[in-house]
């Protein structure tokens, strides 16, 4: 171990965390909040033309969940190039930088995941809380609020902590197109001293360290919000 | 747009056979990783389950392609040094074998807690019966443990094969000629890569499919003895 060239590397490192941390709570938070409408849709049972609502979100979540995280980016940040209208649009200056195509592929990415997950959890509910809900004579959107979605999002709680430890991994791809994350600030590190070991491994004890944080904050979070379904003790 | 994205099919398609051919070896690896890893988790040695935790746990715990990479690079100086201390000559690793190794190790450890699981959900009097029966441990696996794990099994199987499948389009970052780095070749040729990339996500998207698919077939072919309660 060269830990001489680690210690002068560490300043990339901490820089790449940042990237990391901003790249996974920009793309948690927008992906949170549009999955959470979504599920809504996902999940009723209302047909418009005959289709469930929920028809075309579960077209777009199933290509999404069936394609890997890495064709999205690419066809984000490089494909979109290919259409004169794009790279004449307003949104150019966005879509030609590789920090906005990435934040906006892994959104999309945890949006899908988020949206199917959090719409098995509303199917969940027990159908007597959303009766009492009605017989009290709560509006539609009055129970969605205080009845179906509070326990809905608790109980998605624990596969939420999967897939935020998956988009953890996630953004790590965000270091092939350029940017200067964890596993970019390792791959510069490679490519400066030639030390693949330490490069690597340092990089990793990172990403291990924020998983275990991530898990601990998720752990905290469940005995707060699920503390009616712990083990008595 | 049609007409160079059929002129570049047969190049995409053979990618697809690669990626194919990388993702059922990774499988076979993690698959023999997975059982002993859970073997191990479930044995009486504290040393066995220490060491399989630390593994499922590190490399649960760091990115794949971080894994990738330092397998890649690092096991090239590894061996490297290792021929050059037996005087061999210099060798490049490749990408194909550099990519099942480490997706086979990464998904060995998915598949430990797949196996784990499942084979805890198998009621422990039925295996005190095989051995009561005078079978040795072997066959109470064989007979007993591994036709009904199976059925455990299938559903968190699935999900780490689709998972594996995604895996493998980072492996063309490592320099393997599959079919997305196939589809950056013809991408950077007709300055199509939207086209090309699209065309990518729809072969995983096949291939995908198609695993559900038959996976859900089996399923319902090993659960078919087993009752449902119904709503």
């Amino acid at each position: 171990m060269n830990l001489a060239a680690i210690a002068e590397s560490l300043p990339t490192y901490w820089a790449g965390l940042l990237t990391t941390l901003q790249l996974l709570a920009l793309a948690l938070a927008i992906g949170l909040a549009a999955a959470i409408p979504l599920a809504v849709l996902r999940a009723s049972s209302r047909r418009v033309l005959g289709l469930p609502i929920g028809a075309p979100i579960w077209l777009c979540t199933y290509v999404i969940r069936g394609t890997p995280l890495l064709v999205q980016l690419f066809l984000i940040y490089y494909g979109l190039a290919q259409f004169e209208a794009v790279r004449a649009s307003v949104l150019w200056p966005w879509l030609s930088s590789a920090w906005f195509c990435a934040v906006f592929a892994f959104a999309v990415n945890t949006c899908a995941y988020t949206t199917e997950m959090l719409a098995g959890a509303i199917r969940a509910t027990p159908h007597g809380e959303v009766e009492a809900a009605r017989a009290f004579g709560m509006s539609w959107a009055t129970a969605m609020r205080r009845i179906v979605l509070p326990s809905a999002l608790r109980r998605a709680l624990p596969a939420y902590s999967n897939e935020v430890i998956m988009m953890l991994h996630g953004t790590s791809l965000a270091s092939i197109v350029t940017l200067l994350d964890l596993t970019g600030a390792a791959r510069e590190m490679n490519s400066r001293f030639y030390l693949p070991f330490e490069a690597f491994v340092t990089a990793g004890v990172f990403y291990l360290a924020l998983t275990f944080v991530l898990v601990a904050l998720f752990k905290r979070a469940e005995a707060r919000w699920l503390a009616h379904l712990q083990p008595r003790r | 747009m049609p007409s160079t994205l059929s002129a570049y099919l047969p190049s995409l398609l053979q990618g697809a056979l690669l990626t194919a051919a990388l993702a059922l070896a990774s499988l076979a690896l993690a698959l023999l990783l997975g059982l002993a890893g859970a073997a191990a988790k479930l044995s009486g040695s504290r040393f066995w389950r220490g060491v399989a935790s630390v593994y499922t746990t590190v490399i649960r715990g760091v990115p794949d392609l971080v894994l990738m990479l330092l397998v890649f690079f690092g096991g090239q100086i590894a061996l490297n040094a290792l021929l050059q201390h037996l005087g061999a000559e210099y060798l490049d690793i490749d990408p194909f074998i550099a990519g099942v190794a480490t997706l086979g190790f990464i998904f060995g450890a998915y598949f430990t807690e797949t196996f784990r699981g499942a084979m805890l959900a198998v009621p422990a009097g039925q295996l005190e019966a095989g051995r009561a029966f005078g079978m040795s441990r072997a066959l109470v696996f064989r007979r007993i443990t591994a036709p009904q794990m199976l059925r455990f099994a299938i559903p968190s199987f699935t999900n780490n094969w689709l998972v594996l499948v995604k895996s493998t389009a980072l492996v063309s970052v490592i320099g393997l000629n599959d079919m997305m780095q196939k589809a950056g070749q013809a991408a950077g040729a007709t300055r199509q890569p939207f086209t090309f990339y699209l065309a990518v996500g729809g072969l995983y998207l096949a291939i995908t499919t198609l695993s559900v698919l038959a996976l859900g077939a089996l399923e319902r072919r090993v659960s078919r003895g087993v009752r449902e309660a119904s709503l």
